[in-house]
């Protein structure tokens, strides 16, 4: 066998292996992922629930960069659209 | 005779039955179809429902469903003999478990990737979900708690098993924050952790290490019992990625690993079976071979802990319809080949009849199943190891013991997890929020399962392996359960349903039989009241099983009879 089929074989071995790793936990960990952006969304938003956020100033340059995943957390909190009258988002 | 030949029919039966058995299920009764657009395509949202490689699907569900419970199930039950065992296993493993996992499959992915615990209340009753629901807390108890005992007996047989088998631990976290953390690929900390997983057994051979005989009144088994638990309640509330994630997949290696060099040993060292074929002269206290041969291996044979397994994240992952043959019954027949391996060690591994029946009568000279699991799987499956390879004896004792409690320490981990999940779903649907906190619910479920071991085992927590045989009970209930949902889903679409209501009558009807024996023994023989009352609930259970099967069979029957509609078969089929 050549060294390049010898390598292809590896990479497919190494992708195997990762995805063996990653699948039975994939759902666990992206759940557990999605509960801590949710906590953090809520930290940045939490003006919107009435709690007085004194982080609203320094955190306010996110929200261009958090745009994204903003429009994913209120699509799945059941809101259609950006619950903030001054936060557009669809 | 020599251990090749029951190693040889054993392989060649199992691979008749995936070529040809579950070929015929495939194509008459579960009738897969290549076209079918699986949940992983249908539902596809990149993170519960993605579709994934067969192989892989295939190493995941094998180690998910192969672990400490084939060793320990066929390590007792050489008792009878290795001939009934044997005939259990690869019978249950051709006929039994790969038709109850592939189905498991099979009945998630035509319904939207659901859990069979979810099907159930749909396809049978409402009344059959919330009796999936208590044989599922029961099973979890029993395996919490079976588990920590075998462990237990484990390491003060095998002190040399205790640092390695905690180092694991240590390697797994240092896996889980490269991989997660840092980002690492996955080749280089898994070779690197493999080797210093198996360098730490010589280390574990020059210190063994041994808890001292009695503190504030406990044995050492005891003492490891709630070590044990301490460290399962703290594993159940890390991040999965942290412990469970890297602990699961070097369990994954280690399995094949170990399956590989047991095999191969057998095949080079060919060692003679010393074990009786029928055991005529069982010691004092054994049970009668039927019904509890039947309950004493569950998982080797038939296990409904797989149903879960299966419809939980391998019907979500299933690329394609056919690939539910490849994964769910060639993942069982995997498990099917640890448990004879296991047969074969116990009952080739030691040097004469003389020699097995002192290992045997010894174990359970206290009452049945006493030590017998881990330790006698060690004890002969070293001999051979060490005969057909140039490791040690001292060395092979090791391994296997840090194999086998490595397995059940990961079930014990999950196990746990699963229990404060259903202990806070509990707190939800009655409102109770002290319950929905995880610290409480996971001290609630641990509560559980300690009361357990030490309620079964008394004080020294010694007997707690008694339950062994009540596990394989609830076990094979559960079990029941999925091949009834399995034969009514059948019964709707107007197939063949005797391939699966055979083997749910047979397990049910043992798992009964097995349960009501145990009455006598707990009651009168040698009164264990705790256990007892819990060995009434799985009565209780075991008859409501056939019930909501007769039940449901009746009324699915009369309506197909009644009606040529398709509609709901389409919508099930």
């Amino acid at each position: 066998m050549s060294w390049a089929g010898i390598k292809k074989k590896l990479r497919w071995l190494v992708y195997l292996a990762t995805e063996a790793y990653n699948a039975p936990y994939r759902g666990a960990v992206a759940r557990a992922k999605r509960e801590q952006d949710d906590l953090f969304m809520l930290l940045i938003f939490s003006e919107m629930m009435g709690v007085p956020n004194p982080a609203t100033y320094y955190t306010l340059e996110l929200q261009p960069i958090m745009l994204e995943k903003f429009h994913e957390w209120h699509k799945r909190a059941g809101m259609e659209h950006s619950p903030l009258d001054d936060f557009r988002c669809c | 005779m020599p251990a090749i030949v029951p190693a040889l029919i054993g392989i060649t039966l199992i691979a008749l039955g995936y070529f040809f058995y579950s070929k015929f299920i495939a194509e008459k009764i579960y009738q897969l179809d290549p076209e079918f657009e699986t949940p992983a395509h249908a539902l596809r949202d990149d993170v519960d429902f993605i579709p994934t490689n067969k192989f892989v699907l295939l190493g995941h569900h094998f180690t998910s469903v192969a672990g400490a419970a084939p060793i320990i199930g066929p390590a007792i039950a050489v008792i009878w003999g290795w001939l009934p065992a044997f005939i259990w296993v690869i019978g249950g493993t051709v006929f039994f478990a790969g038709v109850h996992d592939f189905g498991a499959v099979w009945a998630s992915v035509r319904n939207e990737g659901r859990s069979i615990g979810s099907l159930t209340g749909d396809v049978v009753s409402h009344r059959a979900r919330t009796l999936f629901m208590i044989v599922i807390f029961f099973l979890l108890m029993m395996v919490n708690a079976v588990f920590a005992v075998a462990i237990s007996n484990a390491f003060v047989a095998t002190p040399s098993s205790v640092i390695p088998a905690w180092s694991a631990i240590a390697v797994a976290l240092v896996i889980g924050v490269l991989i997660y953390r840092m980002g690492v690929p996955i080749l280089w900390p898994t070779i690197i952790g493999t080797i210093i997983l198996y360098a730490v057994i010589w280390v574990g051979d020059a210190v063994p290490v041994a808890l001292p005989e009695t503190f504030m009144g406990l044995g050492a088994a005891p003492q490891w019992i709630i070590i044990l638990f301490i460290y399962a309640t703290i594993a159940s509330l890390l991040p999965v990625w942290l412990l469970l994630q890297p602990r699961d997949f070097i369990n994954g290696i280690q399995l094949i690993i170990g399956l590989a060099l047991l095999f191969g040993a057998v095949f080079l060292a060919n060692p003679e079976v010393v074990a009786p074929m029928y055991n005529t002269v069982v010691p004092d206290g054994t049970p009668p071979l039927l019904p509890l041969l039947f309950v004493t291996i569950a998982c080797g044979a038939l296990s409904g802990f797989h149903g879960l397994v299966a419809s939980g994240t391998t019907s979500k992952q299933l690329d394609k319809d056919t690939d539910a043959r490849f994964v769910g019954y060639l993942g069982s027949s995997g498990e099917g080949l640890l448990a004879l391996v296991t047969i074969i060690a116990v009952s080739a591994g030691f040097a004469s009849l003389g020699d097995w029946q002192a290992v045997y009568t010894d174990a359970t000279s206290a009452g049945f199943p006493g030590t017998l699991g881990i330790s006698t799987f060690v004890a002969g499956g070293s001999q051979i190891v060490s005969d057909g390879t140039p490791l040690s004896r001292e060395f092979a004792q090791t391994l296997l013991a840090v194999m086998a409690v490595l397995f059940a320490g990961t079930t014990m981990d999950t196990g746990v997890r699963l229990q404060r999940y259903i202990v806070q779903e509990v707190g939800t649907t009655y409102k109770i929020p002290t319950l929905q906190n995880g610290y409480i619910a996971t001290f609630v479920a641990v509560a559980f399962c300690l009361a357990l071991a030490f309620g079964a085992g008394g004080r020294d927590g010694q007997g707690g392996m008694i339950i062994w045989p009540l596990f394989g009970t609830t076990n094979q209930l559960l079990a029941g359960l999925t091949l009834l949902v399995l034969s009514i889903m059948l019964v709707k679409l107007k197939r063949r349903y005797i391939f699966t209501l055979v083997p749910m009558v047979f397990v049910t009807l043992m798992a009964l039989a097995a349960a009501v024996y145990q009455l006598w023994g707990l009651f009168y023989t040698d009164p264990n009241y705790f256990v007892g009352v819990i060995d009434v609930v799985i009565i209780i259970m075991a008859i409501f099983v056939l019930l909501e099967s007769q039940s449901a069979f009746r009324r699915e029957r009369s309506a197909v009879e009644s009606s040529s509609e398709p509609s709901q078969a389409d919508r099930l089929g």
